[in-house]
This record gives C-alpha cells, sequence and structure tokens, in this order.
C-alpha cells in the first residue's frame, strides 16, 4: 500500500501523452492534477498544495516543458527546485544567548516526542557544541514524565531539574533558572507537557513560562505523520506562544512527511532539526531538499551519498573501480564491497533511500536478509586465496571442502559462484553502457539478499 | 431526513451524558468541519461539478483520504443522478449516510471487546511511539473494572524511559495490579510472566502495553510477534483481542501502520486517540474500507472517563449535528420563499 511517488505519477500521465510529439496547456494540466495527488498523498495540507500548485502551473506553462523532449522530467525537476525553496534555503543552527544561559522551550501536542527530543538535543549541545545543559521536568500533568525525563539524564548523564508535580510548571522554571545560574549551566532546556493546541488554559501556562524565562528558542516538535490538521496546530502555536523554529520527529518512519512543508508554509519558521531513531544521538539537522525528495517519493540520493561517504574507504573505492573497469574483479574484492555496503548500516534502510527502489519488484517491501550476508562471508573465507582470485579452479573437490569448512551446502556454493559470474558479466555491460552514456541502476549481485 | 431521525433516536435512546461527552470532543471537529459543509450548501445552490470538487477537498482535509473519498464522490454523484437531485439541499443528510454507509460495508461490525465471562482474556494494545497505548490501557482498566471485571496490566514496554512507572501509576488510579520487571528486560518474558500471573490469580482481563514502535522497523517488529506468539502458546485463541492505538492527527501513514501491525499481529481493532483535538482522524474510514478494520473505541481526554466506545453513527453525526439542524431551517426557508 505505499504511496506512489510524484515520478512514478507522472510516468503514467506521460505514457497517456507520448506519441504526440508536442505537449499542450491541458497536458500540463494533467500533469499538474498529478502533482496535486501526489502531495496530498504525501499529507501536506491541502490550501498549501493549492498554492503550491499554482506556482508551479505558472512556471511550467511559461517554461520550456512543452518544448521539452522529458516534460515529466522538467516537471519534476521544477516541483522539486520550488519544494526545496519552500522549505527554507539555508541549515538553521540553534540561537544562543549572548549572556549565558540559553534558553530552550520544547512545546508540542502530547505524544509528539518532546521529552526524547530534549534528551537528544542535550546531547548534541554537550557533544557538538560543548554546552553544559541543565534540563528542566516540567510536565507534571502526564503520568511518570518527570521519571522519563530524569532517566533519559542518567542516561546521558545531564542534570534534570524536578521539583515533582506539586509545584506548578511556571514556579518550576523559575526555580529552574536559578538552579542553573547557581550551577553555572550554559544551556537550559524545558521539557513542557503535551497540550492541545485548543486548550487556552494550558496554553496560557506556556505563555507564563515564556514570559518569565525570555526563551532564546521555543521548538515546536511535531510528528513527522501529521496529516493535515498540522496547519492548525503549527499555526496556533505559533500565534498564541510564538515558537522560533520546529523539530521534525520520527522521521525514521516511512511516512512521506507533507507536514513539514504545511507547517513551513504557515509559520514560515525554519526546520531545525528531525529526529531520525531511538537512540540518544539520532537528531540530525534538515536538509531541505532531501526533504523535498522524501515527499516526493524520490529517494534520498543525498543522505546515502554521505552515508557513503561516511563509512566507505575513499582509496578502496577508487581501486575497486578500477579493477571493475580491467575486469580483474575478484572474490576477494566482492567480499571487500560487501563489508563496505555492510558498514553503512542496515541494507533495508539503505535501499530506501535509493530512487526508485520502492518501484523495483518486490522490493518494496524486501525485508534484507543479513544474515545471509553472513552465510556469503563464510563461504568466501573458505577459500583459499587462490581460489578467491581465480574461482574457475573450484572443481567439485574444492566445492565441497569449501561447504564442509563454511558450514554450508554445495548448492550454496554453487549459488555464490554463480551470482559472481553473473555480477561480473553486469559489470562488463554497464561499463559498456556508460560509455555509450546509458546507464541502468540496479545493484549488481544483490539479489540474492531480497527474500 | 429519517436517516437522521433514526441516528437522533439512536443517540436520546442512549445515555444522555455519554452522547454528550462525545459531541463535546467532537465539538471542535464538528465546528469546522460542518460548518464548512453548511457554507458549502449554502454558496452552492445547485448540485454540480464545481459543488463536488468542494466537497472533495472537505473530505481531504479530514484525512480521509485520496481512493476512500473519490468512491464517496462517485456514490454521491451516482446517488444524485439516480434521485435527479438537482439543488443543494439535503445533501448533508446523503453525505453523512454515505460515510456511515462506506464505513458500515465492512463484514464485522461490532464495537464490542471479545470478552467472554469464565476465561482469561488477553489485550494486547499496539501502535507507533506516542499514539497514547498506555493512557488508553489506563483508562481501558478503569472502564473494565466499573463493568464488574478484574483487571490486571503487564508493562510490557521495557524500552521508553518511565513507561513503566507510567502505567504502575494508572494501575494505583484504578485500583489494578501491574506486573513489571526491570526496564530493559525482555518484553516477551514480561507478558509470559503477566499471563502465568493472570492465571494463577484468576483475572478476568489482562491487557497488556508493548513499546511504541515506528511499523517499518524490522526487528522491533519480530520482537512484537514474538510477544504475540507467547501469549497464543500460553493460552489458546489468545490475545483475544489486538487493538492498534491511532492517533488522530496522523494522516495517510495511518493506513500502512493498520496494514503493518496486522500482518503482524492480527489487529482486530483500533482506538483512535486524541480526537479531542481539531483533528479529525478521517483515515478511519480509509482503514475501514480497505482492511476491514472496525474502530472500537474513541479517546477523547485525558480524563480516566474518557474513552468512549466509537458508533460510526454518532461519529458521522457529531461531525453533521450543525449541518442537521441548519437543513432543517434550511426546508423552512425555501418554503418561505415559495410561499412569495
Amino acid at each position: 500500500m505505499a504511496f506512489e511517488g510524484l515520478a512514478e505519477r507522472l510516468q503514467v500521465t506521460m505514457n497517456k501523452i507520448t506519441g504526440k510529439g508536442k505537449i499542450n496547456e491541458a497536458d500540463v494540466k494533467e500533469m499538474m492534477r498529478e502533482v496535486r495527488f501526489a502531495l496530498i498523498e504525501a499529507d501536506v495540507n491541502l490550501k498549501v498544495v493549492k498554492q503550491f500548485v499554482k506556482t508551479v502551473s505558472e512556471r511550467s506553462v511559461g517554461q520550456d516543458v512543452m518544448k521539452s523532449l522529458t516534460p515529466g522530467q522538467q516537471v519534476v525537476k521544477i516541483v522539486k527546485d520550488e519544494l526545496t525553496n519552500l522549505m527554507g534555503g539555508e541549515q538553521n543552527p540553534i540561537q544562543f544567548a549572548r549572556k549565558s544561559p540559553t534558553v530552550i522551550m520544547m512545546v508540542g501536542l502530547q505524544g509528539a516526542g518532546k521529552t526524547t527530543t530534549t534528551g537528544k538535543l542535550a546531547t548534541v549541545l554537550r557533544k557538538k557544541h560543548n554546552k553544559k545543559p541543565l534540563l528542566v521536568a516540567a510536565d507534571i500533568y502526564r503520568p511518570a514524565a518527570i521519571q522519563q525525563l530524569e532517566t533519559l539524564g542518567k542516561q546521558i548523564t545531564v542534570p534534570v531539574f524536578s521539583m515533582g508535580t506539586d509545584q506548578s510548571p511556571v514556579e518550576i522554571a523559575r526555580k529552574a533558572m536559578e538552579e542553573a545560574e547557581r550551577e553555572h549551566h550554559d544551556v537550559v532546556i524545558i521539557d513542557t507537557a503535551g497540550r492541545l493546541h485548543v486548550d487556552e488554559e494550558l496554553m496560557q501556562e506556556l505563555k507564563d513560562i515564556r514570559e518569565l524565562t525570555n526563551p532564546d528558542e521555543v521548538f515546536l516538535v511535531v510528528d513527522a505523520m501529521t496529516g493535515q490538521d498540522a496547519v492548525n496546530v503549527a499555526k496556533s502555536f505559533d500565534d498564541t506562544i510564538g515558537i522560533t523554529g520546529v523539530i521534525l520527529t520520527k522521521l525514521d518512519g516511512d511516512t512521506r512527511g507533507g507536514a513539514a512543508l504545511s507547517i513551513r508554509t504557515v509559520t514560515e519558521k525554519p526546520i531545525k532539526f528531525v529526529g531520525m531513531g531511538e537512540k540518544m544521538d539520532a537528531l540530525e539537522p534538515f536538509h531541505p531538499e532531501r526533504m523535498a525528495s522524501r515527499i516526493l517519493g524520490m529517494g534520498d540520493v543525498m543522505s546515502l551519498i554521505e552515508k557513503a561517504q561516511e563509512n566507505v574507504d575513499e582509496d578502496k573505492a577508487k581501486e575497486l573501480e578500477q579493477k571493475l573497469r580491467t575486469q580483474s574483479f575478484t572474490l576477494d574484492d566482492f567480499l571487500d564491497q560487501m563489508q563496505q555496503v555492510k558498514k553503512m548500516g542496515p541494507l533495508d534502510e539503505i535501499l530506501k533511500m535509493m530512487p526508485g527502489a520502492n518501484k523495483i519488484k518486490g522490493l518494496d517491501n524486501a525485508k534484507v536478509d543479513e544474515s545471509q550476508m553472513g552465510r556469503v562471508e563464510a563461504v568466501i573465507y573458505s577459500m583459499t586465496l587462490a581460489e578467491r582470485e581465480n574461482p574457475e579452479i573450484i572443481n567439485a573437490s574444492r566445492k565441497k571442502r569449501i561447504a564442509t569448512g563454511s558450514g554450508t551446502s554445495t548448492q550454496e556454493v554453487n549459488r555464490l559462484l554463480k551470482q559472481f559470474e553473473e555480477m561480473k558479466k553486469m559489470v562488463k555491460q554497464m561499463t559498456n553502457m556508460q560509455q555509450k552514456g546509458k546507464k541502468k541502476g540496479r545493484m549488481p549481485g544483490f539479489d540474492a539478499f531480497f527474500k | 431526513m429519517s436517516f437522521f431521525k433514526k441516528i437522533k433516536d439512536k443517540i436520546s435512546g442512549t445515555n444522555e451524558a455519554v452522547a454528550e461527552k462525545f459531541k463535546d470532543g467532537l465539538t471542535k471537529t464538528r465546528d469546522s468541519f460542518t460548518s464548512k459543509v453548511n457554507d458549502l450548501v449554502f454558496r452552492f445552490r445547485v448540485v454540480d461539478e464545481e459543488f463536488f470538487e468542494e466537497l472533495e477537498e472537505l473530505l481531504l482535509q479530514a484525512d480521509v483520504g485520496f481512493e476512500t473519498v473519490m468512491e464517496l464522490i462517485d456514490l454521491l454523484k451516482e446517488e444524485v443522478q439516480r434521485k435527479n437531485i438537482k439543488n443543494t439541499t439535503g445533501m448533508q443528510s446523503l453525505i453523512s449516510e454515505k460515510l456511515v454507509e462506506i464505513y458500515n460495508s465492512g463484514e464485522a461490525d461490532t464495537n464490542e471487546l471479545n470478552i467472554e465471562e469464565g476465561r482469561l482474556n488477553v489485550i494486547l494494545m499496539v501502535g507507533v511511539n506516542g499514539v497514547g497505548k498506555t493512557t488508553t490501557i489506563g483508562k481501558m482498566a478503569a472502564r473494565l473494572k466499573k463493568e464488574g471485571k478484574t483487571v490486571m496490566l503487564a508493562a510490557g514496554d521495557t524500552f521508553r524511559a518511565g513507561a513503566i512507572d507510567q502505567l504502575v501509576v494508572w494501575g494505583e488510579r484504578t485500583g489494578v495490579v501491574v506486573v513489571r520487571q526491570a526496564e530493559g528486560s525482555d518484553p516477551a518474558a514480561v507478558i509470559f510472566d503477566a499471563v502465568k500471573a493472570a492465571k494463577k490469580r484468576n483475572v478476568d482481563v489482562l491487557i497488556c502495553d508493548t513499546a511504541g514502535r515506528l511499523q517499518n522497523k524490522v526487528n522491533l517488529m519480530n520482537e512484537l510477534e514474538k510477544v504475540h506468539r507467547v501469549i497464543g502458546r500460553e493460552i489458546e485463541g489468545a490475545p483475544h483481542e489486538v487493538l492498534l492505538a491511532l492517533d488522530a492527527t496522523t494522516g495517510q501513514n495511518a493506513l500502512i501502520q493498520a496494514q503493518t501491525f496486522n500482518e503482524v499481529t492480527n489487529v482486530t481493532g483500533i482506538v483512535l486517540t486524541k480526537l479531542d483535538g481539531t483533528a479529525k482522524g478521517g483515515i478511519v474510514l480509509a482503514i475501514r474500507n480497505k482492511l476491514d478494520i472496525p474502530v472500537k473505541f474513541v479517546g477523547l481526554g485525558e480524563g480516566i472517563d474518557d474513552l468512549q466506545p466509537f458508533d460510526p453513527e454518532k461519529y458521522v453525526y457529531g461531525l453533521f449535528a450543525n449541518g442537521l439542524e441548519m437543513e432543517e431551517t434550511d426546508d423552512h426557508e425555501a418554503e418561505t420563499e415559495e410561499d412569495k
């Protein structure tokens, strides 16, 4: 039931109108319908979608989309550019106060992930900015919310200021500020209770805390899965309390995250961080371009490249490329490559970042079997160096030995050898194709890892 | 009109307070949604393409989702043609009638929990992070206790900081035993112990909490499957209910959530939480339509009594209550205009 991305949607429309030679304004209109569908399915607010489609439509008609040989791609490009623009060009760092302490307030609906994000933010501040944060437990309403923050504080060894549930949050904030002064904390992060934006009494409480502590940042924490209502929530919080930035949580799920665009459009406040996992360091800076790709279902190439850069040894990669070109690629290199890929993280997550990966048959819900990789490794390790260099010498008795050595079967050894051969063939084809300027993306030899 | 009469009768026949609470909870939803429907009906005297287009947008903004909206619009267009409806008077009731119809076309049309006397009934609560599983369990325990059942809770969320404490507080509030282990222990082991304890103490209902997990985390979903399996191994036919907690503010991802959790744990019902905000939770229509999973309860606030059984007719009535009154006066106006 995964939703189609914009590129695929447009493809359908394009197939309908190919053969017409040139396309006309009506065709552009048809394409805009697809843009609209795609954005709505990504949970972008309808009003925002309308405005957006209007802008894109004007640009598309005015530009050379109609003359272009690949109008579909042109439209996708315009949409993506426009989306990236809207999402805010530059990355936005945290504003620190000139005079310590910097005060950060965390606000949002129930269950958005404020407390977890508070812990993550403290980790970032301590590790990357060398700060000495104090966390303030101001959620006196939800059962055990204070314990939650205290446990997190212990985990990341950051002190937590709490006064139980009998004091008012405003009073807690006041005392916390004094404590920060005394203990020379340079950042104070106030974790407030989740509340509905229509709850006047509780919204007033936030206003009071804001007035008292005069925060440098007020972060609205929003669940990335939020639907159409995101605009109401963001607008109410911004109008009543005045937010300075947004943190989008649970982005490690499979939601398209159209709420990001909605919120950005109605509040015009920057999205500063995204929550990417359950671990305490899983808070990342926001990248407008990546978010645009994601909303459009185009894969997250940038993150993939970045992950690769972080983990893949560049010299090794160059060496590998050379080997591929000269066809001197051995099983040892295969093993090497596999290990490099493994270092980048769970394979299924990497796959999700690949553009069009959700379109490859059987891959949309692929659960990558990492244990299978372990078996392949074992098989290769059970070969002699000569065998790895030159697999052709592996005869029946050698196969039997390898199978016993790796605890697998001869069939498995056979399968691996066959795969390796196919991969070499594929690589050969690809190098040929590249010379002709054509390329067909496919991960050679990795088919076997998908159930 | 008869349709609304039916609902009205139904509601006045049931507990007034409950109906009120339901209405209160949905007030904000209703205000924004119905006033728009009314506005629509007033602006468009004639049912035409443009009318449908705007209606489509209204429904999309309630998170109903594209396919279901299209289906509904097609149904309506058909009906309008069949009955030769020209003006928008009476459209409100037709719209809500069709909405309920879409919902009720599903197989299982019960919102009752599958709880039987004389056996240990196990309810497993599942869902993504932050949707309100633990809070819902607290409210549900209070509800069942009020009905005279003995209840036990299992603190199966051993992952999130403070989750066990949170359930323990609910246990104290409702006077219900909570089976727990230390944070970080194996959830399947906690649940196993809880089932044993529940059997021994002869309780009627055991409600198992689980950690929130995003449906695309394969390992965590496997863990949940194990919990599910452990319960089934101890008691045949258990868990008797697997309830998916769904946040009403969630958009189209809710459909994928329902699908994935259903694959892993065979979800028997949905608890739609946080319906007291401005979010409409329209995606439940799509879920019912596509996956045939009924909504069993709705969460209308943080109080211990703020969990109410879901009733599709009441739900739609809540959405259209204002529309109903308007329609009546509208009829009136139409008549007086004719008189002139």
